[in-house]
């Protein structure tokens, strides 16, 4: 009897059964097919009955309604808007407005979080205490509430338009909003523009190269003179020789409301104050944890250094910190984006305000709408944590860890 | 107010994947022992719910007499507050057997909703209220005005075709539900508050210093509000109009919730047609013999329940208008029960 060698099995029908299968080999394949099948038959009827049902009972279903006109206005469009519009751009335009307070509320959510924890650090007594005293408030009360405390007290203090409160005559604060001068560009401004693009990547670069003199050679160069030169400066002798890059349009009382100029309504500030003092409660929690979590012999070590406790803070603690903050304050973000859609109580027009709500009950059509907007929130909360899963591999991978 | 919407999304997706629309709402009504009838949030004169929560007004009378004519008992009403967004999803997944919610009957909400007006029960239209000390007499004057209005109306899209029609310019801001939009007009954050003249009437109550405010004459649009069902069940479309033209109809003939029992006796034909002692129509509709008498003495005929809410003999104290009778100058007719 001769002995042949068996062939090994084929690597692919390999790697599929291990995945699927298990332990249970080829027979565990074959559930889990089954299993996957059941649960397609069973979508596919939930769907086809859902639209036979819509149709028997004459509610309209499909997309069709996103091109036609809406009808109605919204108060804040970061894009051209206007009521002869189509549902889709409204959609975007919520969205916009949606994405806005996100971003802005996240950017002070954090500065706010990072000095409130450092409050609570503090050996200054009374500073950790009112540290203490701000996160144990804010986080304690419902978000809800606070977004109208926050609206209700900024209206109640501010006058009418009329009265309103003027700042050197060219912006104004009322009720309305703030008012301030919008820009209108001029002849200067091509070349302005360029020089400032100029001076920025120029700075860049000069950065990256006095932090390879500082890391290679060890030589400190020192670049801020000429950085600012390059950003303020350039753009200045630009505007010398070609003229002003834009002129401001004044804003000016109007009968009712102020026309001209550029204008940041009230319930966008109220919200991303609400937003951002009550996340980063939660965020100066999440640093403390993380500073805290770095072992004290490094601040010691820093100190033995010679290096201020600010410097140590800086250079040594908060970087090991930063690797047990990211995941959790990729939650924080995550978070206030989706509470961003309280905004609603308050005449804010995000995306839940004029699309799932305005939009949904002018056109009825509830499942498509409200599915659109699930997956939008979807899409933009996967995304936030996708870059800060991306943050947080390059941190790790410059610890070395 | 999200959850709800979603939870009401979910339960409508979910109800329409399971089976198709229950066509037997009056055997489901009476199995349950209970309407179940969608109002406002709290609206005066037309549904709104009183310290002791129970609800009070036009809208919640119209519940009321249906569930006087099923049950011969005006009580077995479940009310299921409502906010503007969230009506018509509440009524396509079942959640209420009829909508009466101060509702703008329109072609679009009638045909492509899954549901039907079943008449009017108010002829209303949209208006303005300013503060006096404006010194505005006229919407025309209007011109950069900031106007805070509910969202999820057909008001937000009457604003926009009258200011763009005048050509005037003017800054929306569209709260979730009318406490808020109010609250929003009194801290001072708009100049004017819109929706149908009977809310401005009704919400006005609700400031602080009502004379402080006034209503603008203009009539911006036509606003018929009426009760809504779902598609699919034409009995219970006939028993909820029926029930409107009843109470209109005991109006003309002079039947009040006071004398319905002495006008019974009478020996009047149309009279004893109505009132059941002559024929059966009550029986052809799934009720019983006695059904006008049932909704009289549950609420009173349609000028009772005007004058009792929003009329005369309330608070609101408004006209009867165009809601007066056909015969006395207003649009209230009820085809002839015969």
């Amino acid at each position: 009897m001769s002995t042949e060698a068996r062939n090994p099995p084929p690597q692919i029908a390999l790697k599929i059964r291990r995945i699927l299968g298990g332990k249970t080999g080829w027979n565990g394949v074959a559930v889990q097919f089954a299993f996957a099948a059941i649960l397609g038959w069973i979508g596919y009827e939930i769907v086809s009955n859902a639209r036979a049902n819509l149709e028997n009972q004459h509610i309209a279903a499909g997309f069709g309604f996103l091109s036609n006109n809406a009808g109605f206005d919204v108060n804040q469009t970061l894009i051209s808007y206007t009521g002869s519009d189509t549902f889709l751009r409204v959609f975007v335009v919520g969205l916009l407005n949606t994405l806005v307070v996100s971003v802005v509320g996240i950017v002070f959510a954090t500065l706010i979080g990072f000095i409130v924890a450092l409050c609570r650090l503090s050996p200054n007594w009374l500073l950790s205490r009112v540290g203490e005293i701000y996160v144990e408030i804010i986080r304690n009360l419902p978000v809800l509430f606070q977004i109208l405390f926050w609206y209700l007290a900024v209206l109640a203090a501010l006058p009418n338009p009329r009265q309103s409160i003027s700042l050197l005559g060219i912006a104004f604060i009322s009720n309305r909003g703030l008012v301030i001068p919008s820009p209108i560009g001029g002849s200067g401004l091509e070349p302005f523009l360029a020089m400032l693009a100029l001076g920025v990547v120029a700075s860049l670069a000069l950065r990256f190269h006095a932090r390879r003199a500082l890391f290679r050679e060890g030589r400190m160069i020192r670049i801020w003179p000429t950085v600012l030169g390059l950003l303020v400066g350039l753009p200045l002798a630009t505007m010398l020789v070609f003229g002003v890059p834009f002129t401001f349009e004044l804003p000016q009382l109007k009968g009712f409301n102020f026309a001209g100029g550029s204008r940041i309504i009230p319930e966008f500030v109220a919200l991303t104050l609400a937003l951002s003092t009550y996340t980063a409660a939660f965020i100066a929690e999440i640093v403390r944890a993380g500073i805290l979590s770095v072992h004290k012999g490094q601040m010691e070590a820093g100190a033995s250094l010679g290096l201020s406790r600010g410097a140590t803070l800086r250079l040594v603690v908060v970087p090991q910190a930063m690797r047990v903050i990211v995941p959790p304050l990729t939650n924080q973000y995550l978070n206030l984006t989706k509470n961003s859609s309280l905004a609603v109580a308050i005449g804010y027009p995000d995306l839940v305000s004029v699309f799932a709500g305005t939009s949904l009950s002018q056109t009825g059509q509830a499942i498509e709408i409200i599915a659109m907007t699930m997956g939008i929130y979807l899409l933009i909360s996967l995304l936030t944590s996708a870059i800060m899963s991306v943050y947080g591999w390059r941190l790790s991978r410059s610890l070395g860890a | 107010m999200k959850r709800v919407t979603l939870a009401l999304t979910l339960a409508l997706a979910a109800g329409l994947a399971a089976q198709a629309a229950d066509a037997q709402t009056l055997k489901t009504i009476k199995d349950r022992g209970m309407l179940s009838c969608g109002v406002s949030q709290g609206l005066p004169g037309f549904s709104s719910p009183d310290d002791k929560g129970n609800w009070t007004g036009l809208d919640v009378d119209v519940c009321r007499a249906i569930a006087g004519a099923i049950f011969n008992d005006a009580t077995k009403v479940k009310y299921v507050p409502l906010s503007a967004k969230d009506r018509f999803t509440a009524l396509q997944s079942g959640e209420i057997d009829v909508l009466s919610r101060n509702t703008t009957w329109t072609i679009s909400r009638d045909t492509s909703l899954g549901a039907n007006f079943t008449g009017v029960t108010y002829y209303d239209g949209q208006g303005f209220m300013v503060k006096k000390s404006l010194k505005v007499n006229s919407a025309l004057e209007l011109n950069s005005a900031s106007v805070c209005v509910q969202t999820g109306t057909t008001t937000e899209q009457n604003l926009a075709d009258y200011f763009k029609a005048n050509n005037m310019k003017y800054e929306v801001i569209a709260f979730g539900t009318n406490d808020e939009t109010v609250k929003a007009y009194e801290a001072g954050r708009c100049d004017v508050f819109t929706t149908d003249q009977s809310g401005l009437y009704a919400n006005r109550l609700k400031l602080a210093n009502p004379n402080d405010h006034m209503v603008l004459p203009e009539i911006i649009s036509k606003e018929p509000l009426g009760p809504m069902v779902r598609h699919g069940d034409d009995q219970w479309f006939d028993i909820v109009k029926w029930t409107l033209f009843a109470m209109v109809t005991a109006e003309e003939l002079g039947v009040t919730s006071k004398n319905v029992d002495e006008k019974a006796k009478l020996e009047n034909p149309e009279l004893k047609r109505v009132l059941g002692t002559d024929g059966n129509f009550g029986e052809q509709l799934g009720l019983t013999k006695d059904w006008v008498v049932r909704i009289v003495k549950a609420v009173g005929n349609y000028g009772e329940v005007f004058d009792r809410n929003v009329g005369a003999g309330s608070p609101l104290a408004i006209n009867r208008g165009l809601n007066n009778l056909w015969n006395k100058g207003g649009l209230q007719y009820a085809p002839p029960i015969r």
